[in-house]
């Protein structure tokens, strides 16, 4: 690991023990505004491609540079202390739709070092106040955990292995382009992510050392559940081998659904939480209405709670938004992570926490 | 505190099971998972899987099963232990599961390299693990054998492996005793000893054992067994055992063992004296024979308190004892009213409950709804005869008035309002479908109601929830108005609705769940000033956006538009001929040919469950909801096919037709000389910046002069006479529920027979996909040539043309469907529209139109502009009365 990546790790551990950092908002929904093009997508470099790469955001970072950068630069400038690259589709997998598998490591480097350019740009003229990159690694379009085929529940369409190579090939591209730590997001099969987990765990053994790791979830329903039916706590049980500097929940429900979930994560969970709601529900359009103050009160309350680490913005977040949370959580404590009692917790779909009284022995005659 | 044992359900172990392996090596998977389900239901926290067989593919049968208990969100809920003696089943078990899970086992018997690496690797899937006492030198028998196993691998797992210590889980070995090998007698005591050390001296960890083992030489005879699993599991909790694989099912409780029994047990299992296996086997026999206990019957509740009964009736839905419970509970109760503030609305608020924190969903709660009706129906008459001799006045929580508005009939989403409602204690005065805005806010101010509540589930419905607003504001009236229904949204509500209302608000509730809340909130004097006051900012906000995007969308001029209309090469196009021209009626059509036709999910949909079918029935969430609705629901489809409940009609018909610039014209005959009609269609205007047109339907019909001969299709089909007994039927029962079912039922039985008779007429009537053949998928995918679209919708929005249609087909009398002033269609559920054979042609929405579009088809269809506002308001793109 480069001496320049430990020191910004170890700025980071600091920050997070003084403060709530602020994470980006929305790439999608920016990269919507410019309106582009099949014609934009392409540029001349990929002018024969026998796809269409219209909707592709993460090829951006190699035809449209400028506007990620741009973008990445309008959070900055509203306040993110993390931005979070643009590769969540970035996977053999994901990208399979595009025919594009064989450009993944260049997608992830390069989205890196377009991100870590912006960053470093931006920390050089405001030193006391650094900014980090998260390499961002999505859920993949399939699960592991659902048949797709209605007639075999047994039925899988991808393996965990094949999820295991395809994340692991994204995040030693992404390392290498720099970034600072790796965000396994909108987590919605828990097998997916603990592909993930079982990938970063060889990167890191590969690297020789460890870059910080956050997960994050995501709540599809107002049961309270993931797409796969775990609750958060269950959730956290099955992910916290990964042994993560912080774990949270993003997009699906908007800030208000969101908050008894991150309130029992807050509770069981001894690392950093974040949290990064979408700007409401999706409008009858599609569209998010809730406007940046509505956004940053939510979470302000949640901060002032004692529940949050980390905050940002999912689909619909614009730079306002960001700019509203930086200024909404500004000066108030961070939470300090919960310290649960030593004991086993498994999980199926609900958690299931070993009883710890038995583990004081009582010995009778 | 007595320290707690969990149990580990030991049925799906191939090894431990007969009965199991016997299905597993039958390849009948649906049996073996339900006997994981039924060991969950009986308690199992964990359950342990092996496939551990010879003549099995064990990695595969490991991967299928737990694949499929993935799909069991009753079985999925609980952890499991991939329990295996093979590493390569263990391995391919891990990548299943996306629980964290348990690994039965690994050991030092290959040494610490193979330990270790295996160790990693478990951490690396997020499992904890069983780690056996055995060694390079074999299974350890002794207690300090056991003791210096189980630390070696504490101290090797801990350090080298960084696992951390509570998820390490130690088995000891338990074997058996009483075998008459006088070195197998101390077997237990050394197991006891062994715990006891490894939880003194090594911290977090935990000890499980196979507790069968113990009483393995006294296999036959279950009631021994069952005494000694007892007293093993007894001594070995206290020594510090905290996890075993234990049949729950078949466990003698310690202080139900005979003294005799237990005497003997003990000295046999505590190593007591030296002739303890004789004196057991003494007795053994006495005890041999049948004690396998009878599963408790399904029953079990009715012997619980009658209150107890009540609510369990409530919470489960079951109508068939509410009767007399009811009347039990009456006679017990000092007034009738106490059963119903009593059990029954305690009952009524678990459920209230469990639906709000999303255990129960909503066809759950209407069939509770169900009871708790027929039980207050069986009350009543004894709550009035009580009223009548004192006077007294009802109670509820609040009174409200409901109601479909004019001119529409669509009235199940009103219904499931109201029901929900009802099981919160509010009155609801329901005035039906078709109601005119008078009588609705006559009914208000009779009834000194506390809420208004409108639904309406067609376009024009949106106008006249505007009218009502404006009337009640000029009214004077105080009372907040509820909005919802399937074309209702909170921006249609905040922009078009709420402005004519400013003494009280107009509200948007976009689902049943969501209306007990609201209307709690706002009938509580400060809660509802609350959240008017932060309803009406939301308001504003939306309003300031819409403005803000109604700014934003620039639209094509109307010839612009027409320039750019789909542009279809007509040159040499031949298009098909229909088999025959004119009409073409169908009577009493066999229900049974819809069935099969009917897409599921928007039941579903109706019902508030959300997902797709047929994914929903096993979905983790709503699935077993979902599976009894199924269930209900082809139940009640069997009887209204056998039973003939309803009288499906169709009337079709085809035309010569030619497009004229947005009109299509039909011909009397093939001279196409004498117009029959003209149908008018609006065209998109959207700017558009790519290749795509701006489509208008008429752009799928060969023009006039194009010397092509081309033709229309026409369309109204119902599921018919029928629903209306049938529902009334269930509502003179009481039950909702199947009212409510019935109707939704209808409603997929129209659209079936939409769908239906479209494939009928691509096949057979217009012919020109004789050899399509789709399955149901296919089909709902609408992967089929040709398109079916209905005015009233996205690509013909004005309902007004209708009436055209229903002139063509002549469908009251052909089809008897009706339609209301609005447009609505009678019976309810009806479908009606055009058929287009052109392969290109296709779906769209006509999406906001500009006032020259307005202006020109006002003059095609001889209108005044006015009028045509009204009907197309949704599609504007500018203020009514202004552009």
């Amino acid at each position: 690991m480069t001496a320049d990546r430990t020191s910004r790790i170890n700025a980071l551990q600091q920050a997070l023990k003084e403060r709530i950092l602020v994470i980006d908002g929305a790439m999608g929904t920016m990269i919507q505004n410019h309106e582009l093009t099949e014609a934009d997508y392409r540029q001349e470099r990929f002018v024969d491609h026998d796809h269409d790469l219209k909707g592709n955001g993460d090829l951006l970072c190699l035809t449209q540079p400028d506007i990620i950068a741009g973008i990445h630069q309008q959070f900055l400038d509203a306040g993110a202390d993390i931005l979070i690259t643009n590769t969540f589709s970035a996977t053999t997998i994901a990208q399979g739709d595009y025919g594009l598998t064989h450009l993944v490591s260049e997608l992830n480097e390069s989205a890196a070092r377009l991100a870590r350019k912006v960053a470093d740009r931006q920390t050089e003229q405001t030193p006391d106040k650094p900014r980090w990159v998260a390499g961002g690694i999505g859920p993949t379009n399939r699960t592991a955990t659902i048949s797709p085929d209605v007639n075999d529940p047994a039925f899988r369409n991808i393996s965990f292995d094949e999820l295991r190579d395809a994340y692991l090939e994204a995040a030693r591209a992404l390392v290498a382009g720099g970034v600072d730590i790796l965000l396994i997001e909108t987590v919605f099969d828990t097998l997916n992510c603990k592909a993930a987990i079982f990938a970063l765990e060889l990167l890191f053994e590969e690297l020789g050392e460890r870059l910080p790791v956050l997960i994050s979830g995501t709540i599809t329903d107002r049961s309270g559940r993931t797409l796969t039916g775990q609750t958060p706590e269950a959730f956290w049980n099955s992910i916290r081998h990964a042994q993560s500097l912080a774990m949270g929940l993003n997009c699906a429900l908007g800030a208000e659904e969101m908050r008894p979930h991150i309130a029992e994560l807050s509770r069981v969970a001894d690392c950093y939480i974040s949290a990064y709601p979408n700007a409401g529900l999706p409008n009858g359009f599609g569209g998010y209405d809730e406007t940046p103050e509505t956004t940053a009160g939510h979470i302000a309350e949640w901060a002032n709670a004692g529940l949050l680490n980390l905050v940002g913005g999912c689909c619909g977040t614009t730079p306002d938004h960001i700019r509203a949370i930086a200024q909404a959580v500004a000066g108030i404590p961070p939470r300090k992570p919960a310290d649960p009692q030593r004991t086993m917790r498994l999980s199926g779909l609900e958690p299931f926490t070993f009883p710890v009284e038995n583990s004081a022995t009582e010995v009778r005659a | 505190m007595l320290p707690t044992f969990v149990n580990i359900g030991e049925r799906t172990n191939i090894t431990g099971s007969a009965k199991f392996k016997k299905l597993i090596l039958d390849g009948d998977f649906d049996a073996a998972l339900a006997v994981a389900r039924q060991q969950v239901e009986n308690g199992a926290q964990i359950i342990d899987v092996n496939m551990d067989e010879g003549l099995l593919d064990s990695e595969a049968a490991m991967v299928r099963f737990l694949s499929l208990i993935a799909s069991e969100p009753e079985i999925s809920r609980v952890p499991v232990m991939i329990d295996s003696s093979k590493w390569s089943v263990i391995e391919a078990g891990l990548k299943c599961v996306q629980g964290k899970s348990i690994v039965n086992s690994i050991s030092l018997k290959e040494g610490e390299e193979i330990f270790l690496e295996q160790a990693i690797t478990i951490r690396r899937y997020g499992a904890a693990t069983v780690v056996m006492a055995f060694d390079e030198a074999g299974q350890a028998d002794t207690a300090d054998r056991k003791y210096e196993i189980c630390e070696r691998s504490y101290r090797l797992l801990t350090g080298k492996a960084g696992f951390p210590p509570e998820d390490i889980i130690f088995d000891p070995n338990i074997f058996a005793v009483a075998t008459g090998i006088e070195e197998h007698n101390n077997y237990a005591v050394d197991f006891f000893n062994a715990t006891r050390r490894i939880k003194q001296n090594l911290p977090h960890c935990r000890v499980s054992g196979g507790v069968s083992n113990v009483s393995f030489s006294f296999r036959g005879n279950n009631r021994v067994r069952e005494a000694m699993h007892s007293v093993f599991l007894y001594h070995g909790i206290r020594a510090g055992l905290d996890m075993g694989i234990v049949n729950a099912g078949q466990l003698t409780v310690y202080a139900d063992i005979p003294p005799e029994l237990l005497e003997r047990v003990e000295d046999v299992i505590l190593n007591r004296r030296d002739d303890a296996t004789e004196r057991l086997l003494e007795i053994a026999d006495e005890y041999r024979g049948d004690n396998v206990k009878k599963a408790a019957a399904d029953l079990a509740w009715r012997e619980r308190p009658v209150n107890d009964r009540l609510e369990h009736a409530l919470v489960k839905g079951i109508t068939e004892f509410i009767i007399e419970d009811t009347e039990e509970a009456r006679c017990a109760a000092s007034r009738p009213i106490e059963v119903i503030e009593g059990p029954l609305m305690q009952g009524m608020n678990t459920v209230g409950d469990l639906f709000g924190a999303g255990k129960m969903f909503l066809p759950q709660v209407v069939k509770s709804a169900r009871v708790m009706k027929q039980a207050v129906a069986h009350l009543t008459p004894f709550m009035e005869r009580e009223r009548e001799e004192s006077g007294a006045a009802e109670d509820a929580n609040g009174k409200i008035i409901m109601a479909t508005v004019k001119g529409d009939v669509h009235d199940i989403g009103k219904n499931i309002v109201g029901v929900v409602l009802q099981c919160n204690n509010y009155q609801v005065i329901d005035l039906g479908v078709m109601v005119p805005a008078d009588k609705i806010l006559d009914a208000a101010a009779e009834e000194k109601a506390d809420i208004i509540g409108l639904s309406g589930l067609i376009t024009p419905s949106l106008d006249e929830m505007c009218t009502v607003a404006a009337e009640m504001q000029r009214r004077k009236m105080q009372i907040p108005l509820l909005i919802g229904g399937a074309t209702t949204s909170k921006v249609h509500t905040a922009v078009k609705i709420a402005p004519n209302y400013s003494n009280s608000q107009a509200v948007y509730v976009p689902d049943a769940s969501r209306a007990v809340s609201v209307v709690s909130d706002l009938i509580d004097e400060k809660r509802g000033s609350d959240m008017i006051t932060a309803i009406r900012s939301e308001y504003a906000q939306l309003r300031d956006r819409h403005a803000q995007a109604d700014r934003d969308t620039r639209r094509s001029s109307l010839p612009q538009a027409r320039e750019n209309r789909v542009k279809i090469d007509w040159n040499g196009y031949n298009a098909p001929k229909p088999t025959f021209l004119g009409l073409k009626t169908f009577d009493d059509y066999p229900l049974e040919r819809l069935v099969e036709r009917i897409d599921w999910s928007p039941f579903f949909h109706t019902w508030e469950l959300q997902g797709s079918y047929p994914k929903i029935l096993t979905d983790k969430t709503v699935g077993e909801a979902a599976q009894n609705l199924f269930h209900d629901a082809r139940a009640m489809l069997d009887r209204i096919v056998a039973e003939k409940w309803f009288r499906p009609r169709a009337v079709i018909g085809f035309w010569p037709a030619s497009a004229q610039v947005d009109d299509i014209i039909l011909y009397t005959d093939e001279s196409r000389q004498t117009e029959l009609q003209r149908l008018h269609f609006l065209r998109q205007q959207m700017q558009r910046k790519n290749s795509r047109a701006n489509f208008c339907l008429s752009d799928f019909v060969a023009p006039t002069g194009s010397g092509v001969s081309d033709y229309l299709g026409g369309f109204a089909v119902t599921a018919g006479e029928g629903i209306d007994e049938a529902v009334a039927k269930f509502d003179a029962a009481q039950d909702d529920y199947n009212a409510i079912m019935v109707k939704a039922l209808a409603d997929r039985l129209a659209e079936a027979f939409a769908e239906h008779m479209h494939e009928r007429v691509r096949r057979e009537f217009w012919g020109y996909a004789a050899a399509e053949d789709l399955d149901n998928e296919a089909l709902i995918a609408e992967q089929y040539q040709g398109i079916r679209p209905a005015p009233g919708y996205p690509a013909c929005p004005d309902h007004t043309e209708k009436r055209l249609l229903f002139e063509l087909l002549d469908a009251e009398r052909k089809a008897g469907i009706r339609l209301s002033e609005n447009f609505a269609m009678l019976p309810a559920s009806s479908v009606s529209g055009f058929y287009f054979s052109h392969p290109d042609s296709c779906y769209f929405g006509v999406g906001r139109i500009d006032k020259d579009q307005v202006t020109d088809y006002a003059a095609r269809k001889g209108e005044d502009i006015a009028e045509i506002e009204r009907w197309l308001a949704p599609n504007l793109n500018y203020e009514r009365g202004s552009g």
